[in-house]
């Protein structure tokens, strides 16, 4: 069963792979785009670590995701000229669809839940088929056609983008990180402050450290790697912790640090501006007790839940 | 010298902070802890390569592009728009805590929106304020108001997004969790994962239910002690 799940996991890797390879072709044909070639590169080798990673040798993936970062440090990926949606349009279809056209979103929870706690096929495997079979269900509502479902899946892959792959790259960090053990250095550190096998102790540093670095980077993402390895695994983890509930926690936590950094522009600045409020901080303020009662919560949760 | 092995943390740091592009300081953060530790850059390419592949994972909901493409074409965003449009005769508190309930939902069907742009300054800000009733005598008490107002949907759709999105098992953040996790040596699954994020979801609405309630009778407080000033006259 097992061997039959990763090779059925790895057909949905290899079709991502040629979902991000379609948005190359679509690129480099598309004579209008700013940077075709660069563009179409970016997903070419995006779209061969999914389709064959796992058959090649290991040090070419790593060349082809240093060649993805190269183009994007030199802002070389562009979304180029898109179909865009027709407000009116989308507004005409919607009055003849009603709320069927909520069949295709809440299918794709239930499919996912379902296969991942009644069959044993798994979580993994849940995600592919509920993607898939939500896209069919999709196609079935709106009757659109295979060519109109690939052209929508090519305007959602380049609006999400290059920062799509940002939280699995942060994910491969996390490897580099341990194989370094930068979390035993940064645990030596925190162990002057923080007596190992302190829980409580453990898991305030874990939450706190939490917030603290996605105030500073405006970022849960990148904060969670780092400070996963270096803080919660030692210091909670390590002592008895459920890793599934002190990481969830650790997450969430961090959000709460999202709620009050300016860092976070797209969350509490874009509103200010949108809204035409008098106080530029005005959003962050009003978080601001939420917040931190939510810190509370998430300490006293992850102190008596995880242990 | 132990300590240099943090370069990686300092770059990613400064990276973020001025905003630099993350996948280029990501990848340099890597490279650099990794030479520092004694690796050499034939090593360091394998381990990149070895871990970025075996994370597909996290980057698994692309998947669910084309569905979600297809349904923006065919109007659910403007169908959730007339689905709050009819919501009518609630006070500002309820309105906002049923937004919150609204925005929680979504994030547990993965509806992903862009909340600030798609609804709360066209529709949840403007409903919001129309239902404050808000007839103060003093301009400056009316602009205050209105502020506090404005605020709190922006408030609304930021906790209810947070708080709730890791409910959903494809979220990239449960991803993520689960793929450091499995980096740093732990087997976890998504599906647990999403399952220990759903108390937060609760509790933050809890508190926000509790918080607008107040909201409500602080408004109405308001409203009364300017209509008695008025009865005075």
């Amino acid at each position: 069963m097992e061997a039959f799940n990763n090779n059925l996991l790895e057909f949905f890797f290899i079709l991502t792979g040629l979902l991000m390879a379609y948005t190359g072709f679509r690129v480099l044909l598309d004579q209008r785009h700013p940077a075709r070639i660069q563009t179409a590169i970016f997903w070419f080798l995006l779209a061969a670590t999914f389709s064959i990673g796992r058959f090649i040798p290991a040090y070419i993936s790593g060349l082809m995701v240093v060649g993805m970062g190269i183009l994007t440090l030199f802002k070389q990926v562009k979304i180029g000229p898109i179909n865009q949606l027709s407000e009116e349009k989308a507004q005409e279809r919607s009055k003849r669809l009603g709320n069927t056209i909520f069949i295709p979103v809440v299918s794709l929870a239930f499919i996912a839940i379902i296969i991942a706690q009644f069959t044993p096929l798994g979580g993994q495997v849940g995600i592919g088929v509920a993607a898939v079979s939500s896209l069919i269900i999709a196609m079935l509502v709106t009757k659109a056609n295979v060519k109109t479902a690939l052209r929508e899946g090519d305007r959602m892959v380049r609006q999400v983008g290059t920062v799509g792959i940002l939280p699995q790259l942060l994910a491969a960090l996390g490897v580099i990180f341990t194989a370094a053990g930068v979390g035993d250095v940064i645990a030596g550190m925190i162990s002057a402050f923080v007596p190992e096998g302190n829980q409580l102790l453990g898991v305030m540093a874990y939450v706190l450290g939490m917030v603290i670095f996605t105030m500073i980077m405006g970022n849960a993402f990148a904060a969670f790697t780092v400070i996963t390895a270096g803080i919660g695994v030692p210091f909670v983890i390590a002592q008895g912790a459920d890793p599934v509930v002190a990481g969830a926690l650790a997450m969430t936590a961090g959000y709460c640090g999202t709620l009050m950094t300016p860092m976070a522009a797209n969350f509490n600045a874009l509103p200010v501006a949108l809204l035409e409020m008098k106080n530029p901080n005005g959003v962050i303020r009003e978080q601001l007790p939420y917040a931190i009662l939510m810190i509370i919560v998430h300490i006293a949760l992850m102190y008596f839940w995880a242990f | 010298m132990e300590y240099l092995k943090l370069i990686g943390i300092l770059i990613i740091l400064i990276g973020f902070i001025f905003k630099v592009d993350t996948i280029a300081v990501v990848i340099l953060a890597g490279l650099a802890t990794a030479l520092v530790s004694g690796l050499s850059l034939l090593d360091f390419l394998t381990l990149l390569g070895d871990a970025f592949v075996s994370n597909r994972l996290v980057t698994l909901f692309f998947l669910t592009l084309p569905m979600i493409g297809l349904t923006e074409q065919f109007g659910l965003r403007q169908q959730a728009t007339r689905l709050i449009e009819s919501i009518k005769g609630l006070t500002t508190g309820r309105f906002l805590s049923l937004y919150m309930f609204i925005r929680e939902l979504a994030g547990f069907f993965s509806i992903r929106i862009q909340g600030h742009t798609q609804f709360v300054r066209p529709l949840i800000e403007p409903m919001a304020q129309a239902s404050t009733k808000n007839k103060n005598k003093h301009k400056e008490e009316d602009e205050e108001v209105q502020e506090k107002v404005k605020a709190r949907s922006a408030a609304m759709e930021n906790l209810g997004n947070f708080f709730a999105q890791n409910t959903f098992i494809a979220a990239s953040g449960v991803l993520l969790i689960a793929g450091t996790l499995e980096s740093l040596g732990y087997d976890v699954s998504a599906v647990s994962i999403a399952q220990a994020s759903l108390p937060v979801a609760f509790i933050a609405l809890f508190i926000v239910i509790i918080s607008n309630f107040l909201f409500d009778k602080q408004l109405s407080k308001k409203t009364k002690s300017n209509s008695g000033k008025e009865g005075e006259k």
